[in-house]
């Protein structure tokens, strides 16, 4: 046991790996992941004992498994529930959430709607691939229409859910991006959602290399990812391009993409605030898609607003203050109560 | 200000044993309050009582139709009693419609008060009535009394400043009242409620206190009634008593377990009839340290349970039929994590929506079989409304003991029933040990799936330090908990599992046989058609006849020496509000010749069918 006057050990990335073997296929996005939320916790040095991984079915929630910490593999869609129930019981737990795009989106759709507008305080990580992999390749949710897979031979006729516009329509309290590759803007972008108090959701761009190999390669591939991803920063403006030299107007409630110089400046852009109240221009930027616009990356919106465990918790409190704490044998012997004697 | 009861009587008394009195009338017209308030009254005079309510699904059906009709019913006795009541003495009609749909209930001669004024010609038509039956002979058969109630209540209440609609709302006291003389029963009870429901509203409760009076007066007064009637205070065990419904006994047994147990109770659910009221019971609680969550969904209620059994509280979530069916992929979860948690399902008439407010009990195949792969687990019903207290604790008792979820049923029937429950001594509850292990227990290694002589898991909690473990659907290694697919690894765990809901058996105590040890017949019941069989073969007994009644509390795993008991009688008759599921279950098992009595009409068995379908056996 470790006492106050002792120094804590300090606590390595490996040391949040477990002992068992990831399995996930060679070259998967999903490793990377794996590995920045590693360095993730080290960085923020939480006991292991004090997180919990909550999964659903896919390829991404093996990812308990992996991570020597608490952990359930749970059932299709239902760890949003799952993970609400941990944090409203032990508050002094960290509690993630690993989903994917079909776990999350499709079966799971309505526990994601409702952990976020609660305002849980979760941490969810979508890992979206845009395909179903561990069924071996159908399209998902988030596949794009036309999407030739097994299970659509003559391409998805789906209109794809974004998630993110998602989530701020469900009132996130703070919302965010990342890349797979992107290693150290996915660190920050972790640390950032574990430090928010309330549901934090994430999407991070993952590659599936097996059954859908490339569906990000615009934003990943070097000659190209400068002018498809905007990294979103607080307070600056919408800057993008190898050269710095494009950015984001608005044009009434429409975005452009324009260039710099020219009588235009940085000053007439679109300014990014995470923390605005009003949620109108993250879901504006949520609406930026490749090929018309950069896609953003970073943290969308971060806002303080209730918590719903600390809601449940100080209900008991109040409860307990107002009422004195409960007494059995005083409501069992309440009301209309009668006596039989021998 | 509590209005003494008249003492003075100025008819003739008579005494009877028991009676059963049924209130009907349009849903809004206030019966079921009217009903509970009777009950109320009747526990305190020191009756047995038993109580059935009967009500629509619609929550307003139209006024004055027969679909509309709302019906309390309430059997009170100076004996033991176990049931409602087969046939009504008395039936008070507030409509046309209320008379249509429960005459028939009514024993030949019995007593019928109605509101002669609304049955005119526009609530006779709703009611599908040709002629006026006050008129046309047709109700020959019985003592019939009808009453102006709505000028009568109207003119009780002038002055209380009562809009004449609001006036015509005290009528179900008026009704009460009436009754109350009739049965020679106590007003303060009813006064005392009136003064503490109403005392925002000061001229409703006037208005209510002088409806019931007036009825009451009116009894007295008007020499209508032959005679009045008293019940005698029935021998009950000695103790302090309440009257308890079935949602609010489970409800409290939950609370008491949280406390014998030092788990936190953790209710997640979604309303469906007719479970919510242990909700709403629950919910008024939260200085208990109770939490209770309104989930989005049935998949999430279940699932919340489980995350809060995880972190160490005891998952509850309750439900009906349909939610059951939804919530079975995430009972598999728990089978699997091998974690505690309680699943109620207060059955109703199924399948799909079905019969939302009546009762029947098919759902035991479901809770025992409806979940994928090789998945057994514990199941307990309750058999009345007060046992619903002792069920709640004792699937508490078993879900942390054995680390295993347990499915609780109870039915619409004993959800909404009541009868008086002995108030135990909390003291004298037996506290429900439970363990959080705080150190590896394989060395410097900790192994979640490392089990005791019962089979059962280590409950370690998120938290501990040390003990980190993963747990998940996939299935696991025998002792580490890792994931594994070898095939005898498999076999290993799903015997295992098995054999831990089997090792229940040795914590429940074995099933007794009221009547003789062997012979003829033996009735199997289980659930809530305890008291109509209890009755049923009580009378058979008193009769001579060789029969003998077992009932089944554990539908899984089965008392051990079931098998004995049942090869003791030449015969073995199940009667079930299902078409036979028990039967099945019992046939199977234990390769015996058993018989169903069948019953899927949304009511409880009467005792007369029961005794009808026994003596065919006999």
């Amino acid at each position: 046991m470790s006492t106050s006057n002792m120094p804590l050990p300090v606590l390595k990335p490996n040391d949040y790996a477990s002992d068992q073997e990831v399995r996930w296929c060679p070259g998967c996005g999903d490793y990377s992941i794996l590995a920045q939320m590693k360095k993730t916790l080290a960085t923020l040095q939480l006991p292991r004992e004090k997180v919990v991984f909550v999964s659903g079915i896919g390829c991404s929630s093996r990812f308990p498994y992996y991570v020597n910490t608490y952990g359930i593999h749970s059932i299709h869609g239902r760890a949003p529930a799952i993970a609400t129930a941990i944090k409203v019981a032990r508050p002094d737990l960290q509690v993630w959430v690993i989903t994917g795009d079909g776990d999350a989106l499709s079966i799971g759709g309505n526990h994601f709607i409702h952990a976020i507008r609660r305002n849980v305080d979760i941490n969810i990580i979508l890992f979206n691939n845009q395909i179903y992999g561990l069924t071996k390749g159908q399209y998902s949710p988030t596949s794009p229409l036309g999407k030739v897979t097994k299970s659509s031979p003559f391409g998805s006729v789906d209109n794809p859910a974004n998630a993110i516009s998602l989530a701020i329509g469900c009132e996130a309290t703070f919302v965010a991006r990342s890349i797979d590759v992107y290693t150290s803007h996915l660190q920050y972008v972790l640390r950032r959602a574990a430090e928010h108090r309330g549901t934090s959701f994430v999407e991070v761009y993952q590659n599936c290399n097996v059954f859908n190999d490339g569906a990000y390669s615009y934003a990943t591939d070097r000659q190209t990812k400068a002018d498809h991803v905007l990294e979103l920063e607080h307070g600056k403006p919408l800057i993008f391009g190898k050269n710095r030299d494009k950015g984001i107007r608005l044009n009434g409630m429409e975005p452009e993409v324009v260039e710099l110089g020219k009588g235009i400046t940085a000053d007439d852009l679109m300014f990014h605030d995470e923390k605005a109240e009003e949620p109108t221009l993250a879901y504006l930027l949520s609406r930026m898609r490749y090929p018309e616009f950069p896609e953003p990356i970073g943290v969308f919106r971060d806002v303080e607003r209730p918590i719903y465990d600390d809601r449940i918790n100080q209900q008991l409190v109040q409860a307990r203050e107002k009422r004195g704490p409960g007494d059995l044998n005083a409501l069992f012997n309440s009301g209309d109560v009668w006596e039989v004697n021998e | 200000m509590a209005t003494p009861t008249p003492t003075q009587t100025s008819q003739r008394v008579r005494e009877l044993v028991e009676a059963t009195v049924r209130f009907a009338g349009d849903s809004g017209d206030g019966m079921q309050l009217a009903g509970t308030q009777f009950t109320n009254t009747s526990a305190l005079a020191g009756n047995d009582v038993a109580t059935f309510p009967d009500f629509p699904a619609e929550i307003r059906a139209p006024r004055g139709t027969k679909a509309g009709v709302s019906g309390f019913q309430i059997h009170f006795a100076a004996r033991d009693i176990f049931t409602p009541g087969d046939k009504v003495d008395c039936l008070v009609a507030m409509n046309p419609a209320a008379l249509v749909t429960n005459l028939s209930d009514l024993v030949p001669g019995g007593l019928l008060i109605v509101n002669r004024e609304s049955f005119d010609r526009n609530n006779l038509q709703k009611a599908g009535l040709e002629s006026n039956p006050l008129e046309d002979g047709s109700l020959e058969g019985y003592q019939v009394f009808p009453v102006d109630m709505t000028t009568l209540t109207r003119r009780a209440v002038e002055g209380t400043g009562l809009s004449t609609r609001d006036a015509d709302r005290c009528k179900n006291f008026f009704a009460l009242g009436l009754v109350y003389w009739l049965y020679n029963r106590p007003l303060e009870p009813t006064l005392h409620f009136i003064e503490s429901k109403f005392s925002s509203k000061p001229a409703v409760a006037e208005a209510n206190r002088r409806a019931l009076m007036a009825g009451y007066n009116y009894g007295e007064t008007t020499e209508a009634f032959a005679s009045q009637f008293r019940v005698a205070k029935a021998k009950l065990p000695p103790g302090r008593y309440r009257n308890m419904m079935g949602n609010q006994a489970l409800a409290w047994g939950l609370m008491t377990a949280a406390h014998l147990s030092g788990c936190k109770l953790f209710y997640a659910t979604y309303p469906i009839t007719p479970a919510s009221d242990i909700l709403h019971e629950l919910s008024r609680h939260k200085n208990f340290d109770v939490v209770t969550i309104q989930a989005e969904d049935e998949i999430a209620a279940v699932t919340m349970a489980l995350g809060a059994s995880y972190a160490g509280c005891m998952g509850v979530t309750g439900s009906s039929g349909p939610g059951i069916a939804l919530k079975a992929e995430a009972i598999g979860l728990a089978v699997m994590t091998e974690l505690p948690m309680i699943i109620i399902d207060v059955q109703r008439g199924g399948p799909s929506t079905g019969l939302p407010t009546k009762t029947e009990q098919a759902d035991l195949l479901q809770v025992l079989f409806g979940r994928n792969g090789e998945c057994p687990l514990p199941v307990v019903a309750a058999r009345s409304p007060a046992d619903c207290f002792d069920v709640a604790i004792e699937a508490w008792r078993v879900a942390t003991r054995f680390m295993v979820p347990v499915i609780l049923l109870s039915d619409g029937y004993i959800a909404n029933g009541s009868e008086p429950w002995r108030i135990p001594e909390l003291e004298q509850l037996p506290p429900i040990p439970v363990h959080h292990p705080d150190k590896p227990n394989n060395g410097q290694v900790f192994y979640p799936y490392k089990r005791d002589e019962l089979l059962a898991r280590p409950w370690a909690l998120p938290g501990t330090p040390g003990l980190m473990h993963r747990i998940g659907g996939l299935e696991k290694e025998d002792v580490t908990g890792n994931v594994s697919y070898d095939p005898h690894n498999h076999q290993k765990m799903v015997n295992l599992r098995a054999q831990k809901v089997a090792n229940v058996a040795k914590l429940i105590p074995p099933v007794e046989v009221e009547g003789p040890e062997k012979g003829k017949v033996l009735v199997l019941s289980w659930g809530g058609t305890y008291g109509a069989c209890a009755t049923a073969v009580k009378r058979l007994q008193e009769q001579g006849q060789e029969v003998a009644h077992c009932h089944l509390r554990w539908l899984n795993p089965f008392p051990a020496n079931l098998s004995e008991v049942l090869a003791r009688y030449q015969r073995v008759v199940v009667p079930e509000l299902n078409m036979g599921q028990l039967l099945l279950l019992v046939r199977g098992r234990y390769l015996v010749d058993a018989q169903g009595i069948n019953k899927v009409q949304g009511k409880p068995f009467t005792v007369g069918e029961l005794v009808e379908g026994i003596e065919r056996y006999l």
